[in-house]
């Protein structure tokens, strides 16, 4: 099994006909995803490539039955994008977009609390589930279907690292989640955490987290006392000097608070194994998963 | 994105938030017109830089004639100054703030800033103003009174009151206080702000509220939408390789190592540096160049990487997802000879096309060091530099 997407999603992509949208889509039906639709304003009625193309989410969801979108959309209009897609009622939205402002994330996630939809991102490469369906700009061929572990991440070629270790091992993967770099997102650690938590076919977890905010700490606090599959954590910015933004807009020291060394010691509180050198990422998944694979 | 005090304060006026008469100048001639405009002393002279601590760094003072403004503002425009926030380095003076003093009766903290946690703006107050507050936060956190304010909702005249019975302000103040934090956080949200700060607030004799110092910094994701802010920016404050760095849209931080690095993705990016750390040596930055680095942003790294003289290796992690790895080694080689690298680096790269990739690097003649895994590129750069 898998959490949040499975071989059944059927997919839209918001800013289909852009450069990025385009080149995605494609590889993301490449895969195997159902790729149902796209969105464009004022591009409704042509088709990229095969897929229809529709003006707004609403019609494109009437017409094609989608239960998941993908956005492409430029920062300025991104998070116009994502609330478009909640008040249709699509179920998951995975916002690719890196760089949509804070204040606007900020209603998007009030805005959000009131509907029915799962928002994963933004800033993030999306969410696989190996074998079944690639919802994202994640390379595919990386993966191994078939579990027995999870993955979540705040970080793109961090996780990728990750996950080919963990392949590179014989270690498959029910689903990897990226739940973005930026200070306000939807989908966070806990509700990962939890899904795999309930997923039969989820033996193990690995969770990827950085400096800055202080959602590892909190996971830690959720592991205690609801997780009993066991867990890899890894942080990353233990050099990372305080008061500089390390690429993503959520990762920074402030006031002395999200620092790597916190959160490495909650998680290891927590009874999380914490990698400290991710070139051993691999051989230390071996060890800790070995038994359930 | 970070501005002076003088800026924020000219935002403050067009909020009706109240400051103190004043304006800036970049010479000591120019002071004394200004106090003049004032017309009475005491006048204080403020360094503008960006960044806190200025009074104890000697950068703030008090004049009582026109001959001590001119000669405050003589000695601290072109002085280094050095405070717990510049580095032992200290940044130069270019520019000096000069207005009014006040009569204090009371000072006061208050900040917004937006909270990750819940998504609301949080207001900050305290009656422990002119003091650091993070450290009132741990020592005394009675003293702190927090309101959330949901952005979809606004500020509203009972969040005002929470605050001004918090900080148990004079009954005849309260309507002024409560006007200046709704304007306050207007100017936030309008302005796509990521820090608003006064610290001290000040009560005055005659009780009136007096923004006596301004902080603010800004999203910088948001600033498309701002181009007056945008002009706010004062490259002087920045490091020279940070804004070259960002005119060829590269993310790069200097630190303090010598190891060069250059990754694709932040987080990738950052576990490099670990890694470099790990291996006993330390970064001389980070450089994330995106998930599809070209030939052009690669030549581009290099140029930023070689221009720090304290470089004496360069590692290269690239992850090859969408990008391909034979691709990338084509723009490193390209990139190395048009360079001219004279330090030694150490490639490892992964994920699509890799041998094709690593054929490409050993064919080129040039002197790079080609590292199978993430553990052992640190090593031997950690080695190479030694």
């Amino acid at each position: 099994m898998s959490v949040f997407i499975n071989s059944d999603t059927r997919l839209l992509v918001q800013g289909i006909t852009g450069r990025e949208g385009q080149f995605h889509t494609r590889q993301c039906a490449a895969y195997g995803t159902q790729v149902v639709g796209g969105v464009t304003p004022g591009k409704g009625g042509s088709l990229m490539d095969d897929i229809p193309v529709f003006n707004g989410v609403r019609e494109a969801k009437e017409k094609t039955h989608a239960n998941c979108t993908m956005i492409f959309v430029p920062p300025p209009f991104a998070a116009d994008a994502i609330m478009e897609a909640a008040d249709a009622g699509i179920e998951l939205i995975v916002a690719i977009t890196e760089g949509i402002p804070v204040l606007d994330m900020m209603r998007v996630k009030h805005m959000l609390k009131n509907s029915g939809s799962r928002l994963i991102g933004p800033n993030c490469p999306g969410i696989i589930s190996p074998g079944q369906a690639k919802i994202g700009i994640m390379p595919g061929q990386i993966h191994k279907p078939g579990g027995p572990i999870g993955v979540v991440s705040r970080s793109g070629t961090l996780t990728y690292e990750v996950v080919f270790q963990l392949t590179g091992q014989g270690i498959g993967q029910t689903t990897c989640i990226g739940i973005g770099g930026d200070p306000v997102n939807g989908t966070n650690f806990i509700d990962c955490l939890a899904a795999f938590q309930n997923d039969p076919e989820t033996k193990g977890i690995v969770m990827v987290g950085e400096i800055g905010g202080n959602a590892e700490e909190d996971a830690a606090e959720f592991i205690r006392s609801n997780v009993t599959k066991p867990v890899i954590g890894f942080i990353a910015g233990v050099s990372a000097p305080p008061g500089r933004r390390m690429g993503h807009a959520g990762a920074i020291i402030s006031g002395g608070s999200g620092t790597a060394s916190a959160k490495i010691a909650a998680l290891k509180s927590a009874g999380v194994h914490v990698c400290e050198n991710l070139g051993l990422m691999g051989e230390m998944c071996k060890d800790v998963f070995d038994h359930l694979v | 994105m970070k501005i002076h005090e003088f800026q924020a304060k000219q935002l403050f006026r067009q909020y009706d938030i109240p400051t103190p008469a004043g304006d800036v100048v970049f010479d000591a001639a120019r002071a004394k017109e200004i106090a003049a405009e004032i017309g009475q002393f005491p006048v204080v002279v403020k360094a503008q830089i960006h960044a806190g601590g200025r009074g104890k760094g000697g950068g703030v003072k008090l004049a009582h004639s026109f001959d001590e403004v001119s000669a405050h503002a003589a000695s601290i425009i072109g002085m280094n100054l050095v405070t717990h926030q510049t580095g032992p380095e200290g940044r130069q003076v270019r520019k000096v703030l000069v207005e009014a003093g006040s009569n204090i009766e009371k000072e006061l903290y208050l900040s917004l800033v937006p909270d990750r946690n819940t998504a609301c703006i949080l207001i900050i107050a305290s009656q422990a103003g002119g003091m650091d507050i993070e450290e009132v936060a741990v020592n005394t956190p009675e003293q702190i009174i927090q309101v959330l304010v949901n952005p979809l909702i606004g500020i509203q005249p009972f969040h005002c009151r929470k605050l001004a019975f918090g900080l148990d302000l004079p009954a005849s103040v309260v309507k002024e206080f409560s006007h200046m934090v709704t304007r306050l956080y207007q100017l936030f949200v309008e302005n796509d702000c990521s820090l608003v700060e006064i610290n001290p607030l000040v009560i005055t004799h005659d009780n009136r509220m007096l923004a006596l110092d301004a902080k603010m910094d800004f999203d910088d994701n948001a600033l498309f939408r701002h181009k007056d802010i945008t002009a706010f920016r004062d490259l002087d404050e920045e490091d020279p390789l940070d804004v070259e760095a960002s005119r060829y849209n590269l993310n790069y931080i200097k630190l303090d190592g010598n190891v060069g690095n250059m990754v694709n993705g932040a987080g990738l990016a950052m576990a490099v540096m670990d890694t470099i750390k790990l291996a006993g040596a330390e970064p001389a930055n980070f450089l994330d160049v995106g998930g599809g680095a070209t030939e052009e942003m690669v030549e581009n790294g290099f140029k930023i990487i070689l221009s720090d003289p304290n470089v004496k290796g360069i590692l290269i992690n690239i992850f090859g997802g969408i990008l391909r790895c034979d691709v990338f080694a084509k723009g490193v080689v390209e990139a190395a000879r048009k360079t001219q690298i004279k330090v030694p680096v150490v490639v490892r790269m992964e994920g699509t096309n890799v041998e094709a990739g690593r054929k490409i690097l050993t064919e080129s003649g040039l002197k790079l060091f080609t590292a199978m895994d993430m553990k052992s590129a640190g090593d031997m750069v950690a080695e190479v530099i030694r």
